[in-house]
């Protein structure tokens, strides 16, 4: 997961909505966890567009 | 590091505060945690709320954490048409438009007079559970690990309701159960500060557009949409942009705050205990499904909470069986309201911008003596019939 820096609001919409419980916002910026299964449910919801998914080599 | 408490309350907004005032006011030994280096802060919120049950709560009204009273509020449709409540008139309470920073720093502080102990930017990481049992916390206090042993836990952790998952517990939400939003603080703006105004139609597709009150000129202007008619990623903010461009009122309007956040519009949780665990407010999902909000039911809920784990300590049974107690207290006083608002939230998602047009072009008429969803509903019903079939069962 690509989280824009400039972009994210440090808001948690992405933490409370993510259906494995993979997301973990300090106070600073969202880290994504090994059970990210890609489903791409924070991408869409982001209200400011901050989250992109990485695409894999 | 490592310490041990009675009742370990993580999260410090109104409901952590509230469970932690009340759990040490019966005599426990409370620590309450936040994440944030300041309760309060940064703000998630619309900051409207009624003051209906403020004294069943035990919260006085303080002018320190009051931005603004109204005298109502006003729905607006998609092409324009109004509806006024004026409470004032019908010798109801007024609304009051909160100052959250202060209101959450006062309750955090109703909570630390108890006897309550507070530590911030410390973030709860994980449960520590002896076998379907709650016995604790890992955390984190300013970059230092530690682990928090407690006789129960009050997870007050709000929409990102993490502690609950890591109990095991299910708080998954439905994309059509979560709304996402965006506010700016707008100053210089032309508004009738007396009323909260609120615009339904696509202009917020599944949700709704807010103007509250801050002062004369200045009000929170935010929106909210479902996740479920969300197309593209940060729409959100673009759909408030636009709304506020295309509105002369706000042309020479300057924003002194933009926020965003979620809110869970779904039902409330089936289980909201187990074994040394209590979940209160929206980590609970207790948020009125229509108007998405939840500063009440947390305040509810929290002292629910508070009271029950102090009794459960005296008892020595802080099992899920002595909780139910907990349970049944919340259940009977909000269950029933939020269950019918979430029905009906599932039902105004389906209509028109033209219906709604009619909806308040027929309450203007009819006129509605108390703001409530549930007036609303039941004067839609009466005089729309056919429009709104499916209110019959919710009334």
């Amino acid at each position: 997961m690509i989280v824009t820096i400039e972009k994210c609001m440090h808001c948690g919409a992405c933490v409370g909505s993510c259906p494995q419980n993979a997301i973990y916002l300090n106070d600073f910026l969202p880290t994504f966890g090994e059970e990210c299964n890609r489903c791409g449910r924070c991408v869409k919801l982001c209200p400011v567009g901050a989250l992109e998914l990485e695409v894999k080599e | 590091m490592r310490r041990e408490c009675d009742v370990l309350v993580v999260g410090g907004g109104p409901g952590g505060s509230l469970a932690a005032r009340y759990a040490a006011e019966a005599g426990a030994d409370v620590l309450m945690i936040e994440k944030r280096p300041e309760i309060g802060a940064p703000l998630r919120c619309a900051e409207g709320i009624s003051r209906a049950w403020l004294d069943e709560v035990g919260i006085a009204v303080d002018r320190k954490w009051v931005a603004k009273t109204v005298d109502g509020a006003k729905l607006v449709s998609p092409s324009g048409k109004t509806f006024y409540v004026d409470e004032k008139m019908a010798g109801n309470e007024v609304g009051i438009v909160l100052e959250r920073h202060l209101f959450d720093k006062a309750m955090a502080a109703s909570a630390a007079r108890a006897g309550a102990e507070i530590m911030l930017k410390t973030s709860a990481t994980g449960v520590v559970k002896e076998g379907e049992k709650v016995v604790g916390v890992t955390a984190s206090s300013f970059g230092e690990p530690m682990s928090i042993d407690a006789k129960c836990v009050i997870a007050a952790d709000g929409y990102e309701s993490q502690v609950a998952r890591w109990a095991g517990m299910d708080t998954k939400l439905k994309m059509n159960d979560i709304t996402t939003c965006f506010q700016y603080r707008l100053t210089g703006i032309d508004i009738e500060h007396m009323y909260c105004e609120f615009h339904i139609g696509t202009a917020a597709p599944g949700g709704y557009v807010w103007l509250f009150p801050k002062d004369e000129d200045t009000a929170n202007v935010g929106l909210g949409i479902l996740a479920s008619k969300l197309n593209d990623p940060g729409e959100v903010k673009g759909y408030l942009d636009s709304f506020i461009k295309k509105n002369e009122r706000f042309a020479k309007g300057q924003p002194v705050e933009a926020i965003a956040g979620a809110v869970s519009v779904s039902p409330p949780l089936d289980e909201t205990t187990m074994d040394g665990m209590m979940l209160v407010g929206d980590a609970a999902r207790l948020i009125d499904p229509i108007t998405g909000g939840g500063i009440a039911h947390a305040c509810l809920s929290g002292m629910y909470a508070g009271k029950v784990a102090a009794k459960g300590l005296e008892a020595n049974d802080l099992s899920k069986d002595f909780l139910q107690e907990y349970e049944t207290l919340w259940r009977d006083r909000l269950e029933n309201k939020l269950w019918r608002n979430w029905m009906a939230k599932e039902k105004l998602i389906t209509i028109t911008d033209e219906q709604f047009d009619v909806i308040i072009e027929t309450l203007d008429e009819a006129g509605v003596d108390k703001m409530s969803v549930y007036n609303l509903l039941k004067v839609i019903k009466e005089r729309l019939p056919d429009l709104v079939k499916e209110f019959e069962d919710l009334i």
